[in-house]
């Protein structure tokens, strides 16, 4: 594989997979939105940056001129063969797709959950409480949304090391390596089918089960195809982008002190925290599909190219929030687009919302005194979804 | 001097975030699919006003409208 050319003019050649972007793309965004509210690529065959707020909206509810058939920007556009109802449907399938998932997670649903994912915390704690270091995303953060959603699918916690491996070639190394993500998602597609497959025989009482017996707008049973394309959605959305929310938030946390002590000292500021966290570091950017020509707050838009959505960037945008780039703990006011706007509104908000506040909660709980490891370093992820993937951090109080 | 105030959600705006129903529970209610409408005839009990506000400030799809009666 060539790497790419290192970017050196942000504003007409960008590249959100350069090593600067994955380290600390706030400064780029900034740039970029102080000349246009959208930049233009060649690379990636044609992409799309809107970095105002109101430009990622104006995309987000624009369903007609830009479909969500394709919610990766990658290397190569090969013909769609595998959907993952509903992010990667447009209206009107879209709707009767979504509402299939939604029931699952309500915030009551979601209650219910919550004793299993506590424990989950401490289990994972327990294994480090002792240490003096640790490398909190791989030893914590990585683990809490994927044993979650195995909860809830109903399928074995240990199986989740495998998940890992195939969102990893799945989301990072897919954009550039096509067949390692088409094998990721055939590995993916088998291990989903075994169950299936197991539950026409014993039902059970988990979302698998759920989404065989759910039925589609005309009364009918879903296809295993439809099936299996949600199942995949879930692990693929489920996973690392609460690893990575929860990791932000804990490097964040682990970095400012005057916030940790507040959070510890007040912990009825929890939810404004949280809202905070998932503003200044919301992990997930989806893409679209420009399908015909447009304008974009008055930029012009062609076909035959993506545009990367960037709700991280709308999140930093200082038109729509006071002092975008400061982390206010207790932000009032917090329209964020962390989850998406309009009809993609992702489906696991809630599971997101519950997963982190649990996790932060138990962490301060158990380790209210922690900082980063000065002697270590900070990896974060590359692409569609940012967060850190190695976090040392010492703990304890300073000695 | 300032009415009686009732929150209204615009069924055609709520993608079920659920903020209002996290900030002011009392003034929200969630369907099955988690979309939010106003409890009862959208009511804000007094007291309870600068919930609906905040709850109207955070609605990232500005589907919450306050009316002053």
């Amino acid at each position: 594989m060539n790497k790419p050319a290192p970017v050196t003019d942000w504003v007409h050649d960008f590249d959100h997979t350069d090593p600067r972007w994955t380290e600390n793309p706030f400064p780029i965004w900034d740039e970029l939105r102080a000349e246009c509210p959208v930049v233009h690529t060649e690379r990636f065959l044609g992409v799309y940056l809107p970095t105002t707020y109101e430009a990622v909206k104006q995309v987000s509810y624009d369903t007609e001129h830009f479909s969500s058939r394709r919610v990766i920007v990658r290397n190569v556009r090969p013909e769609i063969t595998q959907s993952a109802p509903p992010i990667t449907s447009d209206p009107p399938a879209h709707k009767p797709a979504k509402q299939l998932l939604l029931p699952p997670f309500t915030p009551d649903a979601m209650k219910k959950l919550e004793p299993r994912v506590r424990e989950i915390c401490n289990e994972l704690i327990d294994e480090f409480i002792n240490d003096p270091k640790v490398d909190a995303a791989a030893r914590y953060t990585k683990h809490i949304p994927v044993r979650a959603i195995a909860h809830m699918l109903g399928i074995p916690e240990k199986d989740s090391e495998l998940f890992i491996k195939w969102i990893h070639e799945i989301l990072e190394l897919g954009i550039t390596d096509d067949e390692a993500m088409v094998r990721a998602i055939h590995e993916m597609s088998s291990y989903f089918i075994g169950h299936i497959e197991a539950r026409k025989k014993h039902p059970t009482d988990d979302l698998i089960s759920t989404l065989m017996h759910a039925k589609d707008k005309d009364g009918q049973p879903l296809s295993d195809m439809h099936v299996l394309g949600s199942l995949r959605l879930l692990l693929i959305a489920g996973i690392d982008t609460t690893w990575s929310a929860i990791g932000a938030s804990l490097w964040h946390l682990a970095k400012t002190p005057a916030d940790r002590e507040r959070l510890v000292a007040e912990p009825q500021l929890m939810p404004t925290a949280i809202e905070e966290f998932l503003r200044a570091y919301a992990p997930v950017t989806m893409a679209r599909e420009v399908m015909k020509e447009t304008t974009i707050s008055g930029c012009p838009i062609k076909p035959g190219n993506m545009v990367l959505l960037s709700f991280p960037a709308a999140n930093r945008d200082p038109a729509m929030f006071p002092d975008a780039d400061k982390v206010v703990i207790d932000r009032k006011e917090n329209r964020h687009a962390a989850f998406g706007l309009g009809i993609h509104r992702c489906v696991g908000s809630n599971l997101a919302r519950m997963e982190m506040t649990v996790a932060i909660e138990e962490w301060l709980k158990r380790i209210p005194d922690f900082r980063l490891d000065p002697t270590g370093e900070v990896k974060w992820s590359e692409g569609t979804v940012r967060g850190p993937r190695q976090l040392p951090l010492l703990l304890g109080k300073p000695r | 001097m300032s009415g009686k105030l009732r929150v209204h959600v615009d069924q055609d705006k709520c993608q079920g975030h659920s903020r209002c129903k996290a900030l002011a529970p009392e003034l929200f209610d969630l369907d099955e699919f988690g979309n939010a409408h106003e409890a009862g005839d959208g009511t804000v009990p007094p007291g309870l006003e600068d919930k609906a506000y905040l709850a109207k400030s955070n609605c990232p799809e500005l589907a919450i409208d306050i009316i002053e009666d």
